[in-house]
């Protein structure tokens, strides 16, 4: 018989302590996406046209940049947790599993860094 | 590996519509997803110039492409109503079965009606239509 406590075993188990971080950072960027996501929707639809002085324009505004870069970064980031966890769930086999939360994440990456370049790219003027 | 409990055993479960809303958001996750790609393709396309955004342009407005995005619109309202649900539900709240009853019907009707509009919206500005 032990005569730990049910909290001291549980406090003194396991846990490296950073294992609910993907958790509540699903969470972070959920919250974030909110606005984010619908100030993209209403802009991307309150455009007059698509073509590309009028998107330049649009893309040119700080505002427009900062929060288009915020968009794709912390889409990317909610993204990867999302799919990580739909991988993890029907992916099986060690192998299989591991390249295929490689790749998620470097397609992820490759997303965010795209994203935030091309953003950058239109509104400090260098799109021909 | 040692043996663990897995996630989803769905053939174990009796189907109930709440169920559905719970798969219906991983689903819509996954649309999205491929709808970041899309947009982050669009960016680099406009980032590349007048050419390039007007080469991607061809090939973002096929017909089946459109069909996309009026799923993509669908995807977005769904997971957007449903993930507030989820968020209201690590909090504790709503988590009686009577509750997540509820606001599952809640879920669906209110992204019907934010799909409904964003896609009248998205009609009249020429994104939608043929």
């Amino acid at each position: 018989m032990s005569l730990r406590s049910p909290l001291g075993k549980v406090l003194g188990v396991g846990s490296a302590k950073s294992g609910v971080q993907p958790w509540w950072v699903q969470r972070l960027t959920a919250v974030a996406l909110v606005p984010l996501s619908i100030w993209f929707v209403a802009s991307l639809l309150s455009l007059p046209s698509f073509d590309h002085a009028t998107v330049v324009a649009w893309m040119s505004g700080g505002w427009t940049a900062l929060l288009l870069i915020l968009l794709v970064l912390v889409g990317a980031w909610h993204s990867q947790l999302g799919v990580r966890v739909v991988v993890e769930d029907y992916v099986h086999g060690a192998a299989a599993r591991t390249v295929t939360l490689v790749g998620v994440l470097f397609v992820h990456t490759l997303i965010a860094a795209a994203g935030v370049f091309a953003v950058l790219k239109v509104a400090f003027g260098a799109a021909p | 590996m040692p043996p663990r409990p897995l996630s989803p055993h769905l053939s174990v479960y009796k189907f109930k519509y709440t169920l559905t809303t719970s798969i219906l958001n991983r689903c819509t996750a996954l649309a999205l997803s491929v709808g970041l790609l899309l947009l982050v393709y669009w960016l680099m396309a406009v980032a590349g110039g007048a050419h390039a955004q007007a080469r991607a342009a061809r090939l973002l407005s096929g017909p089946l492409v459109k069909l996309l995005y009026a799923a993509l619109i669908m995807a977005f309202c769904y997971h957007l109503v449903a993930g507030i649900r989820h968020l209201v539900w690590d909090t504790g709240r709503g988590l009686e079965r009577a509750q997540a009853q509820r606001s599952a019907w809640l879920v669906g009707a209110l992204s019907i009606a934010l799909t409904l509009l964003i896609g009248y919206c998205a009609w009249l500005a020429g994104a939608l239509a043929p």
